[in-house]
């Protein structure tokens, strides 16, 4: 490829457009899939292994599976059978809260929805206005799904599915992520009660399981309690899975705390910024952004270890799922029923992820070197 | 010590800083022997000596980002103690500029300026982003303001840093080494920021090895080695005619070059 050089005089050489690619859809198979023998063959093997894989998939997934009739009989065409979702539907989605409340979780989720909308994203307008409806959603979300004061009173035990999935993975969410926070700069405190105190809980927190905090929490606890108190057991299982991600947090933010440099502080201090304003203004908006892939992988994984609750017999997703596996009418149809609670898992925890894609693409402000 | 001025001091009789047999050790290692320094109010003064002498401790003691361990610092008629109060009264009132700038990455210019004056001196944001315009004009890069640390050259981040210790209307301002992780050219912009800063009479300590910077503008130049201060005088008396064998040693060092 020899292209002739245009001769400019010293000084003259003008800004030039950046060189094409090569163009075209030929050459760009050619160079990433074909471009030796060995390459070739990979290529083949590749799409022939896709496609059995992807047909098979699609085959049992949709073009085989049954999606209307009454019972398991019905299922015939060899792929799914979708029937039990929808008969199970309501379960799925509500546990064993009572039919004639759906309205409560389904107003509760919409608020949700408005509530999350202005913390995740900045630029809406009025954002200061609604992040004060996000502050006192909680409050609003509990009347709702517990009832009281004019609604009928949900008992916990009632709730389930999704409904109860998303409780646990959003509060735990919301108050690991300060509770973290608060360890993290605590374990790097001055004060040696202080740091002591933080070190011990998180070094204990991580060193035992989460079903064994779980555990503690819906039997020991009691026993530790005066006679009398008793709290509800979501309540108590809710108090471990935030103080079990909140350890893990603290250690993924104390890893952005450390990569912060000396130079920051000392920015910070020289300005007469108290230590409370510099971690707040200077110190955590850095650390937090540095440690974004961590925060949410936290996120993921404590929003997927929530399914350990039913264990401890609460009916969250895979709880009503064992429940809905075991039904004799719909005996055999676990792989539909996993699948299902499969993929509402998934489609959560990749809109977390592509969020936080999202939000690191965004807080790049060119200081990366 | 010399009390004579040059033409252009805007030095008075009003003390700004007082240093009285000040110690300070990094472990076992002695690092401040017995300081002793008083610094009148305008005074310009700049700091020499070889590296590993201590003059950026120095200098840091003065607004506790290290801490003394024996002696009196006092700062503004307000003693330097491990009373709280006092360091945030003494850092309202003293700049720092370091050199590498410090400047905080995820803030524009602009709100690198006014992030102090809204929550240190509890300036409404209009006037704090008033303020800083107008410092950042001073150090001429106000059509910069938007940008951030990040995208400006070094000589425009250690100007946007200066700007920003202004806007907190210091009295004293410290420089360390501000010009040492310059390319030339930017040092003489960051140099010639400084001068015009000198010009209005605010009180500076400045560890430098800009000769030039210091004879032209430093009341007294101070020479460190090991920890103490070895001489001062006045910037024409010091380079003509050094006293002591060391200081003599250390300007034939850098000026040979
Ligand atoms: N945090 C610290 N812990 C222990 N020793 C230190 C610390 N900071 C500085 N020192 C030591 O104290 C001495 C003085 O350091 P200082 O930074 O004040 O020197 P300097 O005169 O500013 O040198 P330079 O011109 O290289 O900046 C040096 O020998 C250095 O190794
Ligand atoms: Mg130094």
């Amino acid at each position: 490829m020899s292209v002739t050089e245009q001769q400019y005089a010293p000084g003259e050489h003008p800004d030039l457009p950046p060189p094409l690619g090569e163009a075209g859809l030929i050459a760009w198979f050619k160079k990433r899939l074909f471009s030796s023998v060995g390459n070739t063959i990979l290529t083949l093997v590749a799409v022939f292994f896709l496609y059995h894989v992807l047909s098979a998939i699609i085959f049992w997934t949709l073009t085989g599976a049954t999606f209307t009739g009454e019972t398991k009989a019905d299922c015939d065409l060899g792929g799914a059978c979708w029937l039990v979702i929808g008969d199970r539907f309501h379960q799925f989605m509500y546990g064993l809260y009572p039919t004639d409340q759906y309205w409560r979780p389904n107003l509760t989720f919409i608020l949700m929805v408005v509530a999350i909308v202005p913390v995740l994203f900045d630029n809406i307008p009025h954002r200061g206005k609604f992040l004060l409806f996000s502050a006192i959603f909680p409050f609003i979300a509990f009347y709702l799904l517990s009832g009281g004061w004019g609604l009928e009173t949900v008992d916990t035990d009632e709730w389930g599915g999704l409904l109860l999935t998303l409780v646990l993975g959003v509060t735990g969410i919301v108050a690991s992520l300060p509770i973290g926070i608060v360890l993290a700069l605590g374990r790097r405190s001055n004060m040696p009660i202080v740091r002591t105190l933080c070190v011990c809980f998180i070094e204990f927190i991580r060193g035992v399981p989460l079903i064994t905090i779980l555990f503690m929490a819906s039997n020991m606890l009691p026993l530790f309690l005066p006679e009398g108190v008793n709290f509800d057991k979501l309540l108590r299982a809710l108090i471990g899975v935030a103080l079990f991600s909140s350890a893990y947090m603290a250690e993924v933010i104390r890893g952005g705390l450390q990569a912060i440099p000396k130079g920051q502080y000392e920015g910070a201090d020289a300005m007469g910024l108290s230590y409370w304003q510099s971690m707040r203004l200077i110190i955590l908006p850095q650390a937090l952004r540095i440690v974004i892939p961590g925060i949410v992988n936290t996120f993921i994984g404590l929003y997927k270890d929530t399914t350990l609750v039913s264990i401890i017999g609460l009916f969250d997703l895979i709880g009503i799922g064992l429940v809905a596996v075991a039904d004799v009418k719909w005996r055999g149809l676990a792989p539909e029923t996993y699948a299902f609670i499969a993929l509402l898992f998934f489609i959560s925890c990749f809109a977390m992820s592509r969020y936080s894609l999202w939000l690191e693409n965004k807080l790049h402000t060119g200081h990366k070197r | 010590m010399s009390n004579a001025s040059t033409n252009t001091s805007k030095k008075t009789d009003e003390v700004a800083i007082q240093l009285n047999g000040v110690h300070k050790w990094y472990g076992q290692f002695h690092v401040l022997k017995n300081i002793n320094l008083n610094v009148q109010r305008g005074e310009r003064i700049v700091i020499c000596g070889p590296s590993g002498s201590g003059k950026s401790t120095l200098i840091r003691c003065i607004n506790r980002l290290e801490e003394h361990q024996q002696g009196d610092i006092i700062v503004d008629n307000i003693e330097l103690t491990g009373n709280l109060k006092n360091i945030d009264a003494i850092r309202r009132e003293v700049g720092m500029c370091f050199q590498h700038f410090n400047l905080f990455p995820h803030l524009s210019v602009l709100e690198n300026c006014t992030l102090a004056p809204i929550w240190v001196r509890k300036m409404p944001k209009k006037e704090a982003e008033e303020i800083a315009m107008h410092y950042l004009e001073r150090v001429k890069i106000p059509d910069q303001a938007a940008k951030f640390p990040g995208q400006l050259s070094g000589g425009q981040q250690q100007r946007v840093a200066i700007a920003r210790s202004l806007c907190m209307n210091p009295r004293i301002m410290l420089f360390d080494e501000p010009t040492s992780a310059l390319d030339p050219e930017m040092i003489a912009e960051v140099l010639d920021t400084m001068i015009e800063l000198a010009e209005t009479g605010m009180t500076m300590l400045c560890v430098t090895h800009e000769m030039g910077f210091a004879r032209k503008v430093a009341d007294r130049v101070i020479f460190m080695d090991g920890g103490e201060i070895i001489e001062q005088n006045e910037p024409e008396e010091f380079f003509n005619n050094p006293q002591s064998e060391r200081t003599q040693k250390f300007l034939s060092q850098i000026l040979a070059h």
